[in-house]
């Protein structure tokens, strides 16, 4: 195979998950089941770490989010001490603050969404058309640099660039304004949150798309020209076509973490001073966690942040494969 | 597809000299040098940062040249055994991590590749789920710490053992090997474990390589974990030291003017820490970024 990205294939008929369902079993199937084990169970027996590794750190949180629903005491046990039904639930659904944190979840996530998801495809475009292959590959390298670097590092830069006496007001006192201390003040948080997350991912974002980009036919191009099709008509007509499927199945995941703006970050970037417009639905989890001990409280605005995310992936997918034909399983 | 593929074969569409196109192409060339611009410019101010002296950052007079050069802060952090700890422990860390994170990746990439065993949907399925659904934090939480990892090497290393993108990257590769190879060393004689062993893992150098770079560059980078399971100082990772840097210079940013001094001392210190974090990774990016590079690729092919 000579591309190095394929379309995805068309949809199965069935999810992988839907093999979780038990099947009519026939004693046949049954039979088959035995030889399956006594011919390759040797291969089967490669698998029990890794799986041991899902069921245990993977799939029992999952079932530990029980204690969403019962009343939960550090040092008790891991599933909580007593049933108290929805009443986690009803309290984060009544608490001004926790809508304050999922509109703050929502307007980040658009913004990064709005930022992060078209920006590497004009960055790929772009160096699509630059004939100098030195400087192509000069200009790659430098943008997937900051996608190696700790969130912590990112940071603390973020934090050296944005102080008083950092480049941004540096930027600020050329043009003759005051200091500003941008990270003291709420109405500059997403700006500094956007910009900075543009910056560690446009380039590396690029890489999909630079690689869809040569699987495009060449004689689409040819016989582009032939009709009279200028650059940017080919562009229009013949590239972004091309990557539309590497497009959607981006935006697909996009969506799918759309509500898990990056809580690592904001976690080391936001302050008291800031959390009008900083604080987010995991942040909020995490103080709620940590600083105030009510785990059964956060776990329980855990569970519908991963539900609301699992609920958005899904139905992004759906609706891509409908309208466009792409779906990522 | 091999490694080898080129990846990226200019996409040639025909002369075009129009003036337009001309135009373009020179914005497109100054457009292109803005971004390296703007995405080195921080690096550079803050190597800038590390080197010069407090009073000329106080100023703002510090931009990517460094002034009033010296090394003071670097012999600071340097002299701070606590940094020289914390850094062994992320060296640590991430051999340890990684090591157990490509045993498991491999083995179960392996059970994954082969398209006639049984149940193989359903392996598939387990993994995959987790991609879009998760046990959230404080479960996670309850579990390490009643496992007992909690201020242990294992509450780092464990529970991110397996990514699913690495290991969908790493099936797809298995899948491009040749079968006949194999069925060729079972008719010899050579079990399972022999042939993954010996025939299979010779063969996969290549992504073996990419799949320690992309664990390795991961848990080097990672504080989260350690910040949530780890309360001894001497155990933590030094990127919880930059975090703890930071966040210490940030409390004492909102206190006042009172210590501008220790304020500042804290941007140097901050400076060179980043640097001295940051260097390992810039030192070997330049030879590994193309295996960065194929291995995304390879996990754009569809598993």
């Amino acid at each position: 195979m000579t591309s190095t990205l394929r379309p995805p294939p068309p949809a199965p008929p069935r999810s992988p998950q839907a093999a979780h369902s038990p099947a009519p079993r026939s004693p046949r199937h049954h039979r088959s089941w035995r030889q399956a084990l006594r011919r390759d169970w040797q291969l089967y027996s490669l698998a029990i770490l890794p799986l041991l590794f899902f069921l245990v750190f993977r799939y029992l949180p999952m079932v530990g989010n029980i204690i969403a629903f019962r009343r939960f005491k550090p040092g008790g046990s891991i599933f909580g001490e007593y049933w108290v039904g929805l009443r986690y639930f009803r309290m984060f659904l009544t608490d001004p603050t926790f809508w304050e944190v999922f509109t703050n979840t929502l307007v980040l996530g658009t913004l990064t969404l709005l930022f992060c998801f078209p920006l590497p495809i004009v960055l790929a475009l772009l160096l699509n058309e630059v004939r100098a292959r030195r400087f192509k590959r000069f200009v790659q390298s430098v943008s997937y640099l900051p996608h190696f670097l700790s969130i912590v590092i990112v940071a603390a830069m973020v934090m050296q660039l944005t102080s008083i006496e950092g480049t941004a007001n540096q930027l600020v006192s050329l043009f003759g304004g005051d200091p500003v201390a941008f990270l003291q003040q709420p109405e500059w948080f997403r700006t500094i949150y956007v910009s900075s997350e543009v910056w560690q991912t446009v380039g590396w974002g690029t890489i999909l798309y630079l690689a869809a980009l040569t699987t495009i036919d060449e004689d689409l191009y040819e016989a582009a020209r032939i009709d009279g099709a200028g650059r940017l008509r080919q562009t229009w007509h013949v590239t972004l076509p091309g990557i539309r499927p590497t497009m959607v199945t981006l935006l697909i995941l996009n969506i799918g973490s759309f509500l898990a703006v990056g809580f690592e970050k904001i976690l080391l970037l936001y302050n008291p001073l800031t959390y009008p417009t900083a604080d987010v639905v995991s942040t909020y989890l995490f103080r709620m966690g940590f600083q105030s001990s009510n785990f059964s409280y956060a776990a329980a605005i855990g569970l519908f942040e991963a539900v609301i995310g699992l609920i958005l992936v899904l139905s992004a997918n759906v609706i891509s494969r409908r309208t466009v034909g792409t779906s990522l399983w | 597809m091999t490694l080898g593929t080129k990846i990226d074969a200019p996409k040639t569409r025909g002369p075009d000299d129009s003036r337009g196109y001309r135009i373009f192409r020179i914005v497109n060339t100054v457009v292109l040098l803005g971004v390296v611009v703007v995405t080195l410019y921080p690096f550079l101010t803050i190597v800038a940062r590390s080197l010069s002296n407090e009073a000329y950052i106080i100023a703002g007079k510090v931009t990517i040249v460094p002034r009033g050069f010296n090394l003071t802060a670097y012999k600071l952090v340097m002299s701070d055994a606590m940094f020289w700890t914390n850094y062994r422990n992320t060296v640590v860390y991430t051999v340890v991590a990684t090591l157990i994170s490509i045993v498991l990746t491999t083995c179960y990439a392996y059970v994954l590749s082969k398209p006639q065993l049984k149940g193989r949907p359903f392996l598939i399925g387990v993994a995959l789920f987790t991609m879009f659904f998760s046990g959230g934090l404080i479960p996670n939480y309850v579990l390490v710490t009643s496992l007992g990892m909690k201020n242990t090497i294992w509450a780092v290393v464990i529970p991110n053992a397996i990514s699913v993108f690495n290991l969908l990257v790493m099936k797809a590769f298995f899948e491009s090997l040749p079968n006949e190879l194999e069925e060729a060393a079972a008719v010899d004689g050579l079990n399972t474990y022999g042939i993954l062993l010996r025939i299979v893992l010779p063969l996969s150098k290549a992504i073996i390589a990419t799949m320690v770079l992309f664990y390795a560059v991961a848990f080097w980078n990672s504080w989260f974990t350690a910040f949530l399971y780890i309360d001894k100082q001497d155990l933590l990772p030094v990127t919880v030291y930059l975090r703890n840097l930071i966040a210490g210079a940030t409390s004492a940013e909102s206190s006042g003017a009172a210590d501008a001094d220790k304020v500042q001392a804290a941007a140097t210190l901050q400076a060179v820490t980043i640097v001295l974090t940051t260097l390992p990774i810039l030192a070997v990016y330049p030879f590994v970024q193309r295996y960065f590079v194929r291995g995304v690729m390879l996990g754009a092919v569809k598993g």
